[in-house]
C-alpha cells in the first residue's frame, strides 16, 4: 500500500516541534482520515478537533503545507506526493494543544452583535428571491478560517478593534434579512472595526463554503456604513423612504 | 482521598447542545432559571448540524389536506405501533409552534411562491411536510437556537464531559466532568438535569454519527437508576456513502429521494418495486435500509457493494439549489457529480430510537429530577422513526423537558451528595493513567464497532446476539485494562476511553434487547423471526440497572384512547 509522510505540530502554547508520522494511503483519503490514523494506530494522545467529517461542522480547521483548510476536505491526493504534508495549527489563535487552538475570542466578538430584531407588525411572509442572498450567508459553519487568513487579526493582532470576516457575514445575515428591523452599522463602524479591511479577499479565497464574503457581505456594509455615517442625506432619505433592500 | 475541582452551580443543568439541548435551555431560561449547558465540543458544532432534511410539521402551507392527525397517524403507523402514543400526538400538535417559533428567533427557511415557509416530500408522511432549508436544515436550527440563547444569557461550558450524575437519595441533584482542555476536574450542582446528549451511533463500524455520539446520556441515566425502553431499535439510514473508504457511512439525505431521486441495483432495476411497490423510493427507512442490504447480498450491488441513488434526470440547476451541500460532497469527496450521474449508497447506523423512557408531558425519566430529551429520549418513534421527526422531536420534547426542569427548580431544593461519589468519579477517570501497562483504548474501540456490525446489524438471530455480547462481556475485561498515553491536557485517547464505557453499557443494552424480541419489527429484524408477532406488537422492553446488574422487563404498550384510536384506523 502507498505510504504518506505527515509531520504535524506537537506542542501546547510553550512551543513545540513537527514530528513525522508514515501513514498508509487508501483511495479518496483526507488529511483528517491520516490524522485519525495517527490517533488510532501511532500517537492516542495527539489533540485534534472534529465532528461531522463532512465539510458541515467547521470544527476541524488547520493549515496544510500552510493553507487554511478542513482538514476532512482535503484529499491527500491534492498535496503533492513527493513531500511531507505539513500540518499545523491555525496561526491567528492561540495553540492550546497540537491542532486545537483557542478560538473562545470569536464567541466572545458574537455576543456583541444584536440579535435579529424583526419589525413591529410583520405578517411573516418572504419570497424565495429576498431570502436568497441571506441564505449565502447563513451557510456559515463557522470554521474561523476566514479569521486566521485575515491579516488584521492574522499579522497585527487587531483582536480588540475588529471583528474578523466571519462576524462581517453574520452582520450581514441580520441586517439583509428581510424582516429585521434594526441598524447596526454603529456597531461595524465603533466596535467591528469595519474600516480595517482594506478587501484583500482572502477571507473569501479560503472560505470552504464559497460564501462572496467581500463582494457580498463587507461592500455592502461598507456602504450602509458610508450611507449612514458620511451622507446624511442619504440617511435622511432612508428615514423618509424607508432603507433600499438591494 | 479527595482530588481538587472546581464547582459551578445552576438551578438547572443542561448535557448536551444540540437541538434538543439548546431548546431545553431556551425555555428554562424564559422561565427564570439559571441555566448552565454542558457540551463535549463547541458550541455550534453538535451533531444536529449534520441533519440536513427538514423539520416535520403538519404545517399545511403545501398541503392543505395535512393537519396534526395525519402527522400522528404516520408517526405511529412508521414507529409500528410501538411509540408512546401521547408523545406522537404532542410532537404532531405543537411541531407547527416550534417551527414558526424559529422563523421568530431568524431562521430563514426556503419559501412557497406565496412567501410561505416551503415543505417537501419524504418518507413515511403522506403530505408535503418538510420545512427546510436546501439541505442544511439543522446547521439553521443550531444556529438560531445558538444564537437565541446566548443573547438570553445562558452559560455554556464548550469541551466538557459528564461522566456521573450526583445523586441525593433517588434525586439527581448534579454531575461530574471534566473540562477537555484541561484535565479537570468540575463539579455542577443544579436542582435538575435535562440529558440531550444524543445517541450512540459510534458503536457501529459504518455509522453517519460523530465521535460525540457514544451513548453517554443512556448511560448516566442508567447509572443513575433510570428505566431505558426500546434499546433494540436502532435506525439504519438506507443511504450512506459507500465509497472511498474514508467516506464510508457519511449520510446521504432522505431529501435526494424527496426531491426525486431514484434507487437501482446493479442492473438498472427500480428495485423499490418489490420491496414496497406503493411507496417506493420513499417508503420507511427500514424497508429501504433491508431492501438495499438485500440486493447486495444477493449479488445485485454496485462495484462498492451499495446501490445506484440518481438525482441526474433533474435539471443541473435544481438539483445544485435544492441539494448543494450534496453536490460538494459528492464531487469533492468521491469525484462524482451527481447532476450527471449516481451516487453509490449503502445502509449506514444513523439513530437511536430507544433511549431513557420519558413522562410525554414532562420528558422527566424515572428518576426525580433527570429529564431527557431528543434522541437520547425513547418513545416517540417506536420502532423506527420517519426522516423529520429528530429535528421536531428536538424541538417539541426539548422545550417541555426545560419547562419541566425550570417548574422543579423553583419548588425543591438543591440537593446534597455526598463527597464519596466525586472521590469514585474522579479516581475512574484517573485509573486510566496509573496502570503501568495495558492497551489503547482504540483497539478496543475499533473490535467494539466491529462486533456490533456484523453481529448486531441490520438484520439479527439468536447465535449472532448471543456471540456479540460475549464479545461485549470480552471488551468490558479489556476495558479495565486500557491505558491512556500522555498528560490530561487536551487527550482524545483518555476522552475515548471513558466515553467507550458508555458505548459498552448501550451496547448490551442494544444486544439484549434485540435477543429478548422475538419477531422482526421496524427496525428490528431477525432472520430465525422473520415475522411480526402480534403478541410482541403490546410490549416494549424495558432496561433498568438493578443492584448493579443490567435487567431486562417486559411492559405492556399504553393503549390510546378510542378517539385516538379512531385516528389511527383512518384509511
Ligand atoms: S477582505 Fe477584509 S476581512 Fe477579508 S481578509 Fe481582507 S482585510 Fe480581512
Ligand atoms: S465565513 Fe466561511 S471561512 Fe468564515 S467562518 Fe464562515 S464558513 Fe468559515
Ligand atoms: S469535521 Fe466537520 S467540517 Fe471537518
Amino acid at each position: 500500500m502507498k505510504e504518506a509522510v505527515l509531520r504535524v505540530f506537537r506542542g501546547t502554547a510553550d512551543g513545540g516541534e513537527l514530528v513525522e508520522y508514515r501513514v498508509p494511503v487508501a483511495p479518496g483519503m483526507v488529511v483528517l482520515d491520516a490524522l485519525h490514523h495517527i490517533q488510532g494506530y501511532l500517537a492516542p494522545d495527539l489533540a485534534v478537533r472534529w465532528n461531522c467529517k463532512a465539510g458541515k461542522c467547521g470544527s476541524c480547521s488547520a493549515e496544510v503545507n500552510g493553507r487554511p483548510r478542513l482538514t476532512c476536505k482535503t484529499r491527500m491526493d491534492s498535496l503533492p506526493a513527493d513531500r511531507p504534508i505539513v500540518v499545523t495549527p491555525m496561526k491567528a489563535f492561540p495553540v492550546l494543544r497540537d491542532l486545537v487552538t483557542d478560538v473562545s475570542w470569536n464567541y466572545e466578538v458574537n455576543r456583541k452583535i444584536p440579535p435579529f430584531s424583526p419589525r413591529a407588525g410583520t405578517d411573516w411572509k418572504m419570497s424565495q428571491a429576498d431570502v436568497d442572498r441571506v441564505q449565502e450567508f447563513r451557510k456559515c459553519i463557522e470554521c474561523f478560517l476566514c479569521q486566521n487568513v485575515c491579516h488584521v487579526l492574522r499579522d497585527h493582532g487587531k483582536k480588540r478593534e475588529f471583528g474578523g470576516p466571519r462576524f462581517f457575514v453574520r452582520v450581514a445575515a441580520l441586517e439583509m434579512h428581510p424582516l429585521d428591523g434594526l441598524s447596526r452599522t454603529k456597531l461595524l463602524k465603533e466596535e467591528l472595526g469595519l474600516g480595517y479591511c482594506n478587501i484583500t479577499k482572502c477571507c473569501t479565497e479560503v472560505c470552504p463554503e464559497d460564501i462572496h464574503i467581500t463582494d457580498n457581505a463587507i461592500i455592502p456594509l461598507k456602504e450602509r456604513v458610508i450611507d449612514d455615517f458620511y451622507d446624511p442625506l442619504a440617511k435622511l432619505l432612508r428615514k423618509v423612504f424607508g432603507r433600499k433592500r438591494t | 482521598m479527595s482530588r481538587p475541582y472546581e464547582t459551578r452551580e445552576h438551578d438547572v443543568l443542561v448535557v448536551g447542545a444540540g437541538g434538543a439541548g439548546l431548546r431545553a435551555a431556551i425555555e428554562a431560561l424564559a422561565r427564570g432559571a439559571s441555566v448552565g449547558v454542558v457540551c463535549k465540543s463547541l458550541l455550534g458544532k453538535a451533531h444536529t448540524v449534520m441533519a440536513e432534511g427538514g423539520i416535520a410539521a403538519a404545517m399545511a402551507n403545501v398541503d392543505p389536506a395535512d393537519d396534526w392527525r395525519a402527522h400522528f397517524r404516520d408517526t405511529m403507523r412508521g414507529g409500528k405501533f410501538l411509540n408512546n402514543w401521547r408523545m406522537a400526538q404532542i410532537h404532531a400538535q405543537e411541531a407547527p409552534d416550534r417551527v414558526r417559533e424559529l422563523e421568530q428567533w431568524g431562521a430563514l427557511f426556503d419559501r412557497t411562491a406565496d412567501g410561505d415557509i416551503l415543505q417537501r416530500a419524504f418518507g413515511g408522511h403522506t403530505f408535503k411536510r418538510l420545512c427546510h432549508v436546501g439541505d442544511r436544515t439543522g446547521l439553521e436550527m443550531i444556529r438560531t437556537l445558538q444564537d437565541r440563547g446566548v443573547q438570553m444569557g445562558f452559560h455554556v461550558y464548550m469541551e466538557c464531559a459528564v461522566t456521573k450524575l450526583l445523586t441525593d437519595g433517588d434525586r439527581v441533584c448534579g454531575a461530574v466532568g471534566y473540562w477537555r482542555e484541561q484535565g479537570r476536574f468540575v463539579v455542577f450542582r443544579a436542582k435538575s438535569v435535562v440529558l440531550a446528549t444524543g445517541g450512540i451511533g459510534k458503536a457501529w463500524k459504518i455509522t453517519s454519527n460523530s465521535w460525540e455520539y457514544t451513548g453517554d446520556g443512556m448511560a448516566l441515566a442508567f447509572d443513575a437508576g433510570a428505566e431505558l425502553v426500546d434499546m433494540e431499535f436502532v435506525q439504519f439510514h438506507p443511504t450512506g456513502m459507500v465509497w472511498p473508504p474514508g467516506v464510508q457511512g457519511l449520510l446521504v439525505t432522505e431529501a435526494v429521494r424527496g426531491e426525486g431521486g431514484v434507487l437501482r441495483n446493479r442492473l438498472g432495476e427500480r428495485f423499490m418495486e418489490r420491496y414496497d411497490p406503493e411507496k417506493l423510493d420513499l417508503s420507511t427507512r427500514d424497508v429501504v435500509a433491508r431492501a438495499i442490504y438485500t440486493e447486495v447480498r444477493e449479488g445485485r450491488g454496485t462495484e462498492h457493494g451499495g446501490a445506484f441513488l440518481d438525482i441526474s434526470q433533474k435539471p443541473a440547476e435544481y438539483v445544485k439549489r435544492k441539494l448543494p451541500s450534496m453536490y460538494h460532497q459528492f464531487l469533492e469527496l468521491a469525484d462524482v457529480d451527481i447532476t450527471k450521474g449516481p451516487m453509490e449508497v449503502g445502509p449506514t447506523c444513523h439513530y437511536m430510537m430507544g433511549g431513557v423512557r420519558v413522562d410525554a408531558e414532562t420528558a422527566e425519566t424515572s428518576v426525580p429530577g433527570l429529564y431527557a430529551a431528543g434522541e437520547v429520549a425513547a418513545g416517540l418513534h417506536g420502532a423506527n422513526r420517519l426522516g423529520g421527526n429528530s429535528l421536531s422531536d428536538l424541538l417539541v420534547f426539548g422545550r417541555r423537558a426545560g419547562l419541566a426542569a425550570a417548574e422543579r427548580a423553583g419548588r425543591t431544593g438543591p440537593g446534597a451528595f455526598d463527597e464519596r461519589q466525586i472521590d469514585e468519579a474522579t479516581a475512574e477517570m484517573l485509573a486510566f493513567f496509573e496502570r503501568p501497562d495495558g492497551e489503547s483504548p482504540y483497539a478496543v474501540h475499533r473490535d467494539l464497532t466491529e462486533t456490533m456490525q456484523s453481529l448486531v446489524g441490520i438484520f439479527r438471530n439468536r447465535d449472532d446476539l448471543e456471540s456479540g455480547l460475549a464479545k461485549i462481556r470480552e471488551f468490558r475485561d479489556r476495558w479495565d485494562r486500557i491505558r491512556v498515553e500522555g498528560s490530561r491536557l487536551f487527550n482524545p485517547g483518555w476522552h475515548l476511553a471513558r466515553d467507550l464505557k458508555a458505548m459498552l453499557t448501550v451496547s448490551e443494552a442494544v444486544a439484549r434487547s434485540a435477543l429478548r424480541r422475538e419477531e422482526s419489527r421496524g427496525a428490528h429484524s431477525r432472520t430465525d423471526f422473520a415475522r411480526s408477532d402480534p403478541t410482541w406488537g403490546k410490549k416494549n422492553i424495558v432496561v433498568k440497572r438493578v443492584g448493579g446488574a443490567m435487567e431486562l422487563s417486559e411492559r405492556p404498550v399504553p393503549e390510546p384512547p378510542p378517539d385516538l384510536k379512531t385516528i389511527l384506523e383512518a384509511p
